[in-house]
């Protein structure tokens, strides 16, 4: 008899590297969806949904976290080699994370501070997103990642078409949603204008401004969203502060906080 | 291009003002008579109220939802609710949302449709017409002008955009004639204000003072007329006339700006290359506030997605903006990649090529980009700095 042949699924693999998790439990929050996700692909490598570990290679990596050891580096090299097409998740992957603040002071500084006995660690000097060390197909930003642009991600790669995840400012969201703008109608910082979208505008949504967890968007003018911040009233440590977060290490909002920095040197000197 | 021998034609727009006989007055009970007239007929009431420090437009239950004794102070990237001794209810200008939230939804599916073996995706379901009818109270001058201008957009060329259509065809419009201009209003350069005269079912004018608070009732349609007869109402006097026409002539002589309108698409059309937008472009945002708030602009785009097993997709409507590298992608790229382009794009199509394109300004005067741009610039503005003769 002829068994008609059942078309291989798809493999996936989620891998972590220097990170929280919380991108990936996105994954596992994805609930009935998540079985839909089952259903479509193989789920080869997943540690965090169970242990069944299954070797590559992999027709898609999902990669969360940032790459902050020599071990990470050379390990990042190893599933790129093993994955056709390889996603970055969340601000770690993306931007360096968190962790990249300390690229903006004296990582030994850090350790000597921090542990009993430095000599046992050993990192880089800097925390660098994925995409410094393997060619990347598709970066999903976000701290966290919201769900239903990763489900629109893994969509897309299994019908082989582009993702619909749109890299324009936060703003566009927050008036879709009709809110009254924090920044024009309570004077309340916001990093909306240069942020990209994602979240769905949560923040300002909570009339809170936002926290720019999505990262820069397309095309972001910094100085002038500085200058505006001051004119709110925010000092200068202040604005530094609001650009060094999740997404400190990525180039606009770097570049920007470092140029504040600058600045103050020079007016001292 | 062409544009018309004199500014008026050009603009399209041709305005007497005379408030129109067989007007009638109103008390607050009236109007309170009046609400629950639309809603007995059906009519889902939206109206003026305050959320969140900003008076929005939402949908009311009574006449003591509306913003009493509440108005707003605007300045370009300011908005501030303050509040006025009076009691009006209508004492304040537009704020950060227009009708387009209900007309022209911010989000909507077009269709959806199933993967069919033979046939491909086969549409399985249109998007819903609205099952809604719609009394919009408090719809300013400019805001009359706005939705006739989305009409033309949406229901006059060839395409008609069925989901506006379903939404505007039963929408009730109660006007407003101003009596508090805001500080970035300009509705008079416009030609589209302060009074409204057409364009609505009924149009308020709110006399209010330590001894009176009452409101002329001018009727404009014949389902405006029918809604009247259930409220009750007196004849307007000439007196009450007189106190409505000095409501819209002390409004028309306090606009918060003005803008030169004549002659203006024919000479923007000539500055595409003036330094000023290099200078706007160093602060400009990109953000598409201005574009989002403004009553007019009808950009969106259209996206198709799928589930994970590819067999069922929707195809959804969402509002878009000059202000995204998307909104100009073809293949190979964005074709306004600057801020400098997109910003161009923005003002020269809402002043000068929208005349060609609907015969009409794309621009109604009701300041709302300037308020609601979070670093407050101004086209008023940026306009007069085009046109300043070069030193
Ligand atoms: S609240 Fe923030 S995100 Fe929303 S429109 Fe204002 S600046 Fe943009
Ligand atoms: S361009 Fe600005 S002032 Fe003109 S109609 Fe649009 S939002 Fe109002
Ligand atoms: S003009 Fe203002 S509101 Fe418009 S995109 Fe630029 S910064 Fe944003």
């Amino acid at each position: 008899m002829n068994t008609p042949e059942v078309p291989r699924k798809p493999s996936i693999a989620v891998w972590k590297f220097a990170s929280c998790d919380g991108c990936q439990l996105t994954l596992l929050d994805c609930e009935d969806d998540l079985l839909a996700v089952a259903g479509e692909v193989e789920l080869a490598y997943f540690l965090e949904a169970g242990r069944a570990s299954v070797g590559g290679p992999y027709d898609l990596s999902i990669v969360e976290g940032s790459i902050t050891t020599a071990g990470d580096a050379a390990r990042i090299r190893e599933v790129r080699a093993m994955s056709k097409r390889l996603v970055t998740i969340g601000a770690c992957a993306t931007a360096g994370g968190i962790q990249a603040l300390r690229n903006f002071g004296d990582v030994k500084e850090f350790l000597a501070i921090v542990y009993a006995q430095p000599q046992f660690i050993s990192t880089l000097t800097d925390s660098t997103p994925i995409a410094a060390h393997v060619p990347v197909d598709f970066e999903l930003r976000g701290c966290p990642i919201t769900k239903t642009q990763l489900l629109e991600v893994i969509g897309a790669f299994l019908h082989g078409r582009r993702p619909n995840v749109s890299p324009h400012s936060v703003c566009v969201e927050c008036k879709r949603a009709g809110n009254v703008c924090v920044t024009v109608a309570h004077g309340t910082p916001c990093l909306g204008p240069v942020t990209q979208a994602g979240c769905g505008a949560l923040c300002p949504s909570y009339n809170r401004g936002c926290y720019g967890c999505f990262g820069p968007m397309e095309n972001p003018n910094l100085p002038s969203m500085v200058q505006t911040l001051r004119y709110q009233g925010v000092d200068d440590g202040g604005v530094i502060r609001m650009l060094r977060t999740f997404n400190a290490g990525a180039p606009p909002f770097r570049d920007a906080s470092e140029a504040i920095e600058a600045e103050a040197r020079g007016s001292e000197a | 291009m062409t544009f018309g021998p004199c500014c008026d034609v050009a603009w399209g727009i041709h305005r007497d003002v005379t408030l129109s006989d067989g007007a009638l007055l109103i008390d607050r009970r009236g109007l309170e008579t009046l609400f629950q007239a639309l809603g007995s007929q059906g009519y889902t009431v939206i109206a003026p109220t305050v959320r969140d420090g900003a008076i929005v437009y939402d949908e009311v239950d009574g006449i003591e939802e509306l913003p009493a004794g509440v108005t707003d102070i605007q300045q370009p990237g300011s908005y501030r609710l303050s509040t006025r001794d009076d009691g009006a209810l209508f004492g304040y200008a537009v704020g950060p949302h227009s009708w387009k939230k209900y007309l022209f939804r911010s989000e909507a599916v077009v269709f959806r449709a199933r993967l069919d073996a033979e046939r491909g995706f086969v549409p399985s379901e249109a998007g819903e017409p609205a099952a809604t009818r719609y009394a919009f109270v408090g719809v300013r001058a400019c805001e009359v002008a706005a939705i006739e201008v989305q009409d033309r957009v949406f229901l006059e060329g060839s395409h008609r955009e069925r989901d506006y259509e379903s939404r505007r065809d039963g929408a009730f419009v109660i006007a407003v004639q101003c009596g508090e201009p805001g500080g970035t209003c300009f509705c008079v350069s416009m030609h589209t204000g302060p009074r409204a005269e057409s364009g609505f079912d009924l149009a308020l004018t709110e006399l209010v003072d330590a001894q009176l608070h009452e409101f002329v009732v001018e009727v404009g349609s014949a389902r405006g007329g029918a809604i009247m007869a259930s409220v009750p109402s007196r004849p307007a006097q000439s007196r009450d006339l007189g106190a409505a026409r000095a409501v819209s002539d002390r409004a028309a002589s306090r606009m918060g700006r003005t803008m030169e309108s004549d002659g203006l698409p024919q000479r923007l059309a000539e500055l595409l290359e003036h330094p000023q937008w290099d200078d706007v472009a160093s602060r400009c945002l990109s953000c598409t506030n201005c574009t989002l708030v403004c009553p007019t602009c009808f950009c969106s785009s259209v996206e198709d997605t799928t589930d994970l097993t590819g067999t069922e997709a929707i195809r959804t409507r969402r509002w878009d903006s000059c202000f995204t590298l998307d909104h100009s992608y073809i293949h190979g790229g964005s074709v306004r990649a600057s801020t400098r382009d997109q910003y161009r794009q923005w003002l020269t199509h809402k002043l000068s090529t929208w005349v060609d394109q609907f015969g009409t300004s794309g621009c109604v005067g009701c300041g709302r980009c300037i308020t609601w741009c979070p670093v407050g610039i101004d086209l008023t503005a940026e306009v007069a700095a085009l046109l300043a003769p070069a030193d």
